[in-house]
C-alpha cells in the first residue's frame, strides 16, 4: 500500500518560498499564475493493512511527526 | 559561594552546547554538565540549557525530530517542577515543536540565512532570565528559521500574560519594522511559556559573554538565572 501526503502552510503563515518562486516564474515570462504555494509532499509505502488501519496510521504519523498543526494542513490519498 | 548547577543538552547536530558550557562554567564559575541527548536522567542539574545548532539536520522540520529525543521527557517533567529551561536559536525552536512553548519558528522572511548583531529590547523584567539585564541588548543571530509565529488568539494571550521577553528594536531602544531581521511577528525575538520558567530566545547569548567576542550582554541572562537561585551576581 502507498500513502501519498500533502502537506501546506495554514493560509495565514507566510509563505516567502512561494511567493519567491511566483517571482521567478513571472521573470521567465509565464503569465496568468496568480499564486504560488510550496509544500511537502511524503510517499510512504506501507505493508498490506485494511484501508480504515491504514488511514487511522497515516492520521496518527501526520499528527504526530509528519506536519505541525500550528502552522501546517495535511491531506492523503491511499492506494492499494 | 554557591553555584547553579546547570545542564547543556547535546543533540546530534547541536552546534554550540560548548559555547553554552564555556560560557557557564568557565566564564561564570557554574558547575555544568553535558547531557547527551539520549540519557534520561537529568542529575539534579538545576537549570537546563537547549543549545543551537542544526540537530538532526533539521530534517523534516528544524528541532521536530530533537523534540523527541529520549531526555526530553526528563525535560518536560523538570519543567513542570517549575524549574527553568533556557532554548537558545534550536533550542527555541524544539521547545515550540515540544509544545513547551506556543507558536512555531518559520522560515526568515528573506529566504536567506542571517548572521550578524541585532539590538532586542528587553519588554519584562518578570522573568528569571531578564531580572538582572539592561533595558536593550546587543547579541548576534545567526538562523535561516528564526522568524517567529502564532496565530492572532495566541498573540493576544501572549501579550495579555506579559510573555514577550525580547523585541528587535534599534539601537535605542525603538521596536520598527527596519530592526526586524527576519520577518518575526511583532518583531518578536523571544517569549517565556504561561509558568515563566521556559525562555526561548533566537539570539545566542552564549557567543557575547566576553568582551574578546564584542561584549557581555549574554552574559547577563546567564547572570539572572544564578541570581535568580543564589540572591547573588
Amino acid at each position: 500500500m502507498i500513502a501519498r501526503i500533502y502537506v501546506n502552510l495554514k493560509r495565514d503563515v507566510s509563505d516567502p518560498q512561494g511567493n519567491a518562486v511566483k517571482g521567478a516564474l513571472e521573470s521567465l515570462a509565464f503569465k496568468g499564475v496568480e499564486k504560488v504555494h510550496v509544500g511537502k509532499y511524503f510517499v510512504i509505502e506501507l505493508d498490506d493493512m485494511r484501508r480504515d488501519q491504514a488511514e487511522s496510521l497515516v492520521k496518527a504519523m501526520c499528527e504526530k511527526l509528519l506536519t505541525n498543526p500550528v502552522i501546517e494542513d495535511y491531506s492523503y490519498v491511499i492506494e492499494k | 559561594m554557591k553555584k547553579v548547577k546547570f545542564g547543556v543538552v547535546i543533540f546530534p547536530g547541536s552546534n554550540c552546547d560548548m559555547d553554552c558550557v564555556h560560557v557557564l562554567r568557565d566564564v561564570l564559575g557554574q558547575e555544568t554538565l553535558e547531557l547527551w541527548h539520549k540519557e534520561r536522567n537529568l542529575q539534579d542539574c538545576e537549570c537546563i540549557v537547549l543549545p543551537g545548532g542544526f540537530s538532526y539536520g533539521d530534517y523534516l522540520r528544524t528541532g521536530a525530530i530533537a523534540r523527541f529525543s529520549p531526555i526530553m521527557e526528563a525535560v518536560t517533567a523538570h519543567v513542570k517542577t517549575g524549574k527553568p529551561v533556557i532554548g537558545i536559536c534550536n533550542g527555541f525552536q524544539i521547545l515550540c515543536e515540544a509544545g513547551l512553548l506556543p507558536g512555531a519558528l518559520i522560515r526568515n522572511r528573506s529566504l536567506r540565512f542571517i548572521c550578524k548583531p541585532v539590538h532586542i529590547k528587553v519588554e519584562t523584567k518578570n522573568t528569571p532570565f531578564t531580572n538582572f539585564t539592561k533595558k536593550v541588548l546587543t547579541l548576534p543571530i545567526a538562523h535561516g528559521e528564526g522568524n517567529y509565529f502564532i496565530h492572532a488568539e495566541g498573540l493576544k494571550d501572549l501579550k495579555d500574560q506579559d510573555q514577550i521577553v525580547f523585541r528587535y528594536c534599534d539601537a535605542g531602544g525603538k521596536v520598527t519594522p527596519e530592526s526586524n531581521p527576519n520577518g518575526a511577528l511583532d518583531n518578536i525575538a523571544g517569549i517565556v511559556n504561561k509558568e515563566r520558567n521556559v525562555l526561548g530566545m533566537m539570539p545566542h547569548p552564549e557567543r557575547c559573554s566576553e568582551r574578546i567576542l564584542g561584549g557581555i550582554d549574554g552574559k547577563h541572562i546567564f547572570q539572572s538565572i544564578i541570581h535568580t537561585f543564589t540572591g547573588q551576581i
